[in-house]
């Protein structure tokens, strides 16, 4: 009975608990992308995802008392949830273009594979077996599985909000498996990759609108001129 | 030494602001000068870091295997710079022609133009002088983002499908490779405690305790992020479309350096790799990556029409060429590599600026609509010849000495068989450019020739100077430079001190 007892796994903490939901919540957002016909609901949506990471970095900071995450959460919160979203919408305020309907796929294939994918992530990274003390080890597995269903958001989806807002949450899910398995990270490097995020952000808003002034879409299926 | 380090650092980095205030042709003459001051002072720095490292602190670093990279960037800078003139001299006797209203027009768009370049430029150079692999990550993003503005400044349809290609591909690239750093920094944190900053002599002090999973795993995200940038199959997709569509100059350092600067990234995750793991994962790792690459590129060569995609498919080649040289692990096939990079670099960036000169000569990028060039171009069409023939590894010039480092340290090391698939491949991606070029320059067109006349000499003399440096470097390099390599080969065996 005692062996029992002690083999068998203790329940998790309120800690994990709270860990583990943000982490989901941030990659149930990356499916809600999937299927957003309008680039304003994209938008929000990716929003929504970084105010999540940015809550679990706060969560970090108050559970495993790392008080540079604080800043991290404050600073990934106002350029990931306010700047970038302004930017992005600024950009796009004259375009009437709408991106519903850009998939190659219908959206409940595009789901179903994205199931597959992530939980090819999921369970891939959870078998190497990289623990952290900082946050649970499903953590790291659900970022990865948002990493992987971003780039399918990226390679369905033949408009380029949707292949840009891919991207960005693609690095939502790389903030997210940085705050489990690195969250010692000295702050100026974090900040470092916030600071290139917005840049690339930057670029993308001018891109996007040069081309849409060229084609008056965002459908990148006019895109395939250069080949071979 | 560490000041000139610095100065290294804030040269372009002054120019880049100053590009903004001057007017043109002051910035024209001060990006050339600033480029040669650059040159100068990354040659001066060789010596020292032949015998050891160079710093200054807190975040710049400079060995020898950095020290050859940042020479490739170097090199191109100035000479680059100088096309550039020659490049504009058509687009401003365009806007002299249009009339008054063109003249702001251009006027902005060379602006953009050289604060672009400028800071292109020293992001490249700044990729290999940072200590630390996260500084470094920030560094290949800052030229991603750059180039990607100068591929699309010229807005016609197919440069801005080329930038969002390439912006979006380099960039998930670049995403994964920002993977792999933080797992990087996971394997660190378990043997250098849970704070640091990745610095380079930490981790490759430690790399033999670092846990082997994560090292793998990281590895291999490495190869496959920075790998998109520097053009290995099957992630090289936005290459040959960025290299054509953008302005010369930028085909020219996109093509010379920026390949390089990534293949630099790859070559310390593999130092760390071999110190954590043993040679054979990351060797067999960058042997498959690197055939693959060599064969799509030696294919692709002969189905090409446009004379800037061609040479960016044999970019793709040479990349292949380095992860093979790697691969073998012989230091004379590390020294080869080396060799191969100032080589590429110089071969590289003379082949895109006479493809730029051929281009403007006839107003098409279409190989079809150039004939009789070397009558037509005195002094351009032998040396995009010359430049072609030392692509080839033709003797005596300097890829002729890299690629036979690199051969016969595969031989040596027992890949005798990869050794002639590398042989045979070669043969047969110069093949391909050997027809292409030989009917632009020596075939008769069937309208009436061209006049016998050079667009511009400042689009000469670059060239020039590219075909000396490759002389030099086939010929006799100088002892300094063999020194450096015979450095930078023994620190990538782990056996530098």
């Amino acid at each position: 009975m005692i062996d029992i007892l002690a083999v068998a796994r203790p329940a998790p903490t309120v800690f994990d608990g709270t860990a583990n939901t943000v982490a989901v919540i941030v990659l149930l957002l990356e499916f809600g992308m999937l299927r957003a016909s309008l680039f304003g609901a994209q938008v929000r949506l990716y929003a929504a995802q970084s105010v999540a990471v940015s809550v679990l970095a706060g969560v970090v900071a108050v559970g495993r008392g790392v008080p540079e995450l604080f800043i991290l959460a404050v600073l990934s919160l106002l350029l990931k949830a306010v700047i970038v979203p302004l930017v992005m919408m600024s950009q796009l305020r004259d375009s009437r273009a709408e991106i519903a309907g850009s998939g190659s796929l219908g959206v409940a294939s595009e789901v179903i594979i994205s199931i597959l994918v992530a939980a090819f992530g999921f369970f891939a990274i959870g078998a190497l077996g990289i623990h952290s003390e900082v946050l649970p080890a499903a953590a790291l597995s659900l970022s990865m599985a948002v990493v992987l269903v971003s780039f399918v958001l990226m390679i369905l989806r033949r408009d380029v909000i949707s292949q840009a807002i891919g991207f960005f949450s693609l690095e939502n899910g790389v903030s997210m498996a940085s705050l489990v398995i690195a969250a010692g990270l000295p702050l100026i490097l974090e900040v470092a990759f916030l600071f290139d995020l917005l840049v690339a952000v930057v670029v993308f808003g001018v891109l996007i609108r040069v081309q849409s002034d060229r084609t008056k879409s965002f459908s990148t299926v006019a895109l395939d001129r250069l080949r071979g | 030494m560490s000041t000139m380090l610095l100065c290294v650092f804030l040269l372009p980095l002054g120019m880049t602001l100053l590009s903004f205030l001057l007017p043109r042709r002051v910035t024209e003459m001060a990006t050339i000068v600033v480029g040669v001051a650059t040159f100068v002072l990354a040659v001066s720095l060789m010596s020292a870091v032949t015998h050891g490292v160079v710093t200054a602190p807190p975040f710049l670093r400079v060995d020898a295997l950095s020290e050859i990279f940042l020479l490739a960037t170097a090199f191109l800078y100035p000479v680059t710079a100088i096309y550039t003139i020659g490049y504009f001299a058509k687009e401003r006797s365009i806007v002299a022609h249009d009339g008054a209203d063109a003249i702001p027009q251009f006027r902005r768009y060379s602006r953009l133009f050289y604060l672009g370049f400028n800071a292109f430029a020293w992001s490249m150079i700044c990729a290999p002088i940072v200590n630390g692999l996260a500084l470094l990550w920030i560094a290949i993003e800052i030229t991603t983002v750059v180039s990607a503005l100068l591929v699309a400044i010229d807005r016609t349809d197919g440069a801005t499908e080329a930038a969002w290609k390439y912006v979006l591909i380099a960039s998930c690239g670049l995403g994964i490779g920002l993977l792999a750093t933080i797992i990087l920094y996971y394997a660190g944190s378990t043997v250098l405690g849970d704070s640091y900053d990745l610095g380079l002599e930490s981790m490759l002090r430690s790399a033999s305790r670092l846990p082997a999973v994560p090292v793998q795993l990281a590895f291999g995200l490495a190869v496959i992020g920075y790998g998109t940038k520097v053009g290995l199959f099957p992630v090289h997709t936005w290459l040959p479309d960025a290299h054509s569509e953008a302005p010369t100059p930028i085909s020219a350092l996109l093509s010379g350096a920026l390949l390089a600067t990534s293949f630099y990234a790859i070559l310390r995750y593999y130092q760390i790799a071999v110190g954590a793991l043993g040679p054979a994962f990351p060797q067999n790792m960058l042997l498959i990556f690197g055939v693959l690459s060599l064969l799509l590129a030696a294919l692709y060569l002969f189905a090409q029409r446009n004379i800037k995609r061609m040479l960016a498919y044999s970019s793709v080649e040479h990349m292949g060429i380095l992860a093979i040289g790697v691969s073998f692990g012989a230091p004379i096939a590390f020294a080869g590599v080396l060799l191969h990079v100032l080589a590429h670099a110089a071969a590289k960036g003379t082949a895109f600026m006479g493809a730029g000169t051929l281009v403007h000569k006839y107003g098409t990028k279409e190989m079809s609509g150039m004939r009789g060039a070397i009558r037509a171009l005195p002094f351009s069409g032998p040396i995009f010849l010359i430049a072609i023939f030392t692509l080839g590894a033709l003797p005596p010039f300097g890829m002729f000495r890299s690629e036979f480092q690199i051969v016969s340290g595969g031989v040596s090391s027992g890949h005798g068989v990869v050794g002639a698939v590398l042989v045979i491949l070669l043969s047969t991606a110069f093949l391909g450019l050997m027809f292409a070029t030989t009917r632009v320059l020596f075939e008769p067109g069937t309208s009436t020739p061209l006049p016998s006349s050079e667009p511009s000499y400042w689009m000469v003399v670059p060239t020039i100077i590219g075909v000396v440096a490759l002389l030099v470097l086939g010929v006799h390099p100088p002892d300094t430079l063999v020194d450096l390599l015979t450095r930078g080969a023994a620190e990538l065996t782990g056996a530098a001190s």
